[in-house]
């Protein structure tokens, strides 16, 4: 069976607090998965990463993860990996992305 | 305890100094993330999944209060007001900011303490028995050894670029709770024919992707040969461990490709020419770190055992305590403590800032100035009083850490996992709250008796699972977590690597997966003293496959 290949957002950690950030559409950093640029061709993608890897004054670790649009029209991750870098720890639902919800 | 002399000082200050100096480098763009990232993993700190993580050393996991209540004050100036003890007795603050590091640094060795070594491709923090210089069975305190190794291995230059880390663990005790068989290095304390003490030396032992119980390399090494031997184990592995796979680096696979008996000769080898030009540590420096870890003066007047008795049999919940975390001293006056970090629905090793000035005010009131962070992610106060258990019991309750299960299935290990580590495959602090949950009740696991289940979220292993009584993997299968189970694993002097059980449970079963494990082993226990170890030993596993796998025992 041929593996599912899915849209890429670009995400790293940002350099003074490690925090999850996602790259969006104007090209600025986003905390919020929902707010990322979905790119669907692989060629922009690695464009927009090469751009990421550009920015090591400000994050770290740049690359680009699977995702998907969902049920409210945005992006949201594919696998529980990036889907927990959205949220934060779950034994402590008042840290991390999570508690700003 | 040891007490750094101003060379140490200079160093861990100038230390602190040069990375400040990174991180301003970092911070101001002079220094790519490539570049800085081996600077900063020298000092400690990791880039996580949600934030930057300090790991810092706890060298033989032996602390005074000062200590802890510094460890606390950084948790809430510069972190979330919590700390994580690690089966490295080590603790890790898993919110840190980039910039804050150096002054969290600063603020470490203003009590004598550092992040250095805790990372890399080094020897890491000397571990030791979290009883040592109080256990009653103790044939030396193992402390002053580790202490020797702490400081010969601190900024080796020979070996700060070995093919892997380097992990090496001291028990003087027969009774081995340092896991010292699943070490880079095992030191054992023992007596030869003339009953002088000197050491066993253990190599090769590890868990991770490939888990191996360590070999004896050398049955008995006199006392002043220490560190010539240990540097003889160094430079063979150097030169021969392999560097063309991170997986098979480290010595276990050395001493598995090349065979122990041929390693043994190549180190004799090496060791022949490390003795005769090296330069052994003058007697008065050995001296002078013993004569730091002589025990405390103790008060001597005699405990009144009967009056003692009667306090604590009249209240169950102090009973209970006292049966489960209390351990036998060498002074019959005093007693060992462990305080779990193990609540009904907490995360196995985390403590507030709260509970750690209380840990630290108990350790100064009345334990002598001494904690312990044990592998098992507790905090020991090595040296209390018997009379005074019914106080540090109210104090401790009061704190939320008087959990009366040291030894029993909720005192399990977990690593950080998937919650927080970068490396994690799947959640393991999830499971272990589910598992601390479905058997909640004390008086079910004190009729389970003896357990240790310990949870990895991934195949390296931090938590230990190979050791577990029940080891709990998780990984991650297509997508998804799933939770592999390993069996009859022990961590101790009789230490055996726990065989596989077969296919793994997704997240919602391995609770009810493990359950079913308990319930045929209490289904066929002889009696309440027939441990699920001798039970698993005796029975073998596919009378636990069999209730594992309901659906495949019905169809064979």
């Amino acid at each position: 069976m041929a593996r599912v290949v899915y849209p890429k957002v670009v995400t790293a950690n940002h350099l003074l607090e490690g925090d999850v950030i996602y790259m969006t559409a104007s090209g600025e950093w986003s905390r919020k998965h929902e707010d990322a640029q979905l790119y669907e061709d692989k060629n922009e993608a690695e464009a927009a990463l090469k751009i990421a890897k550009g920015q090591a004054h400000m994050l770290a670790g740049p690359y680009l993860a699977d995702a998907q649009i969902g049920e409210n029209g945005k992006p949201e991750p594919v696998h529980f990996r990036e889907a927990f870098r959205t949220r934060g720890p779950s034994n402590y639902p008042n840290h991390g992305k999570q508690a700003e919800v | 305890m040891y007490n750094y002399n101003q060379f140490d000082h200079d160093f861990v200050r100038n230390r602190v100094k040069e990375f400040r100096g990174q991180v301003e480098r970092r911070l101001d763009g002079s220094l790519t993330e490539d570049e800085f990232k081996p600077l900063r993993l020298m000092n400690g700190l990791y880039l996580q999944l949600h934030a930057y993580m300090l790991r810092v050393a706890i060298p033989y996991g032996t602390l005074n209060s000062r200590q802890m209540n510094q460890l606390a004050m950084i948790s809430e100036k510069w972190d979330k007001g919590y700390g994580h003890f690690t089966t490295r007795q080590n603790i890790q603050y898993n919110w840190p900011k980039l910039k804050d590091t150096p002054d969290i640094l600063d603020a470490l060795a203003d009590v004598e303490m550092h992040a250095i070594q805790t990372s890399g491709n080094c020897v890491r923090n000397v571990t030791a028995d979290h009883f040592a210089g109080a256990a009653a069975d103790e044939i030396e305190d193992p402390r002053p050894t580790a202490e020797l190794l702490r400081q010969w291995s601190m900024d080796h230059p020979e070996f700060q670029f070995l093919p892997r880390k380097f992990k090496i663990a001291m028990t003087g005790s027969p009774n081995d709770r340092a896991v010292t068989k699943a070490h880079d290095i095992g030191i054992r304390m023992v007596r030869n024919d003339k009953n002088e003490p000197g050491y066993e030396i253990l190599i090769g032992g590890g868990l991770g992707r490939t888990p191996m119980i360590g070999k004896v390399v050398r049955e008995f090494l006199p006392k002043e040969n220490l560190l010539p031997y240990v540097e003889a184990i160094l430079q063979v592995y150097n030169l021969n461990g392999r560097r063309d796979n991170k997986y098979k680096a480290r010595i276990k696979i050395l001493v598995h490709e090349t065979g122990i008996d041929t390693l043994r000769g190549w180190i004799e080898e090496v060791f022949k020419t490390q003795k005769a030009h090296h330069q052994a540590p003058p007697a008065e420096m050995i001296e002078a770190i013993e004569a730091q870890f002589q025990p405390p003066e103790f008060d001597t007047a005699k405990v009144d055992e009967d009056k003692l008795s009667k306090i604590i049999s009249a209240d169950p919940l102090l009973r209970s305590f006292v049966e489960t975390n209390v351990s036998e001293h060498f002074d019959s006056n005093h007693s060992i403590v462990t305080i779990s970090l193990k609540p009904i629905g907490g995360t196995p090793g985390d403590a507030t800032a709260e509970q750690m000035r209380i840990m630290a005010g108990l350790a100064e009131a009345y334990g002598y100035d001494e904690l312990r962070v044990s592998h098992e992610q507790n905090i020991i106060l090595p040296h209390v009083r018997r009379d005074d258990l019914p106080e540090i019991y109210k104090v401790l309750k009061e704190a939320g850490l008087a959990t009366a299960n040291v030894g029993l299935l909720s005192d399990m290990i977990a690593c950080p996992g998937m919650d927080y580590c970068a490396l994690a495959t799947a959640r393991s602090i999830p499971v272990a709250q589910e598992l601390l949950n479905a058997f909640e009740d004390l008086k079910v696991q004190q009729d389970i008796g003896p357990l240790k289940i310990k949870i990895s979220g991934c195949i390296n292993a931090c938590g230990h699972h190979h050791v577990g009584h029940i080891g709990i993997l998780g990984l991650d299968k297509a997508g998804v977590e799933s939770y592999q189970i390993t069996l009859g694993g022990d961590g101790t002097e009789t230490a055996t690597i726990g065989e596989r059980a077969g296919p793994g449970f997704s997240y919602e079963e391995i609770v009810p997966a493990v359950s079913r494990i308990i319930d045929r082993y209490m289904d066929i226990r002889e009696s309440g003293d027939d441990t699920f170890l001798d039970v698993y030993r005796r029975v073998g596993a596919d009378v636990f496959k069999d209730a594992l796998y309901p659906e495949e025992a019905a169809s064979a």
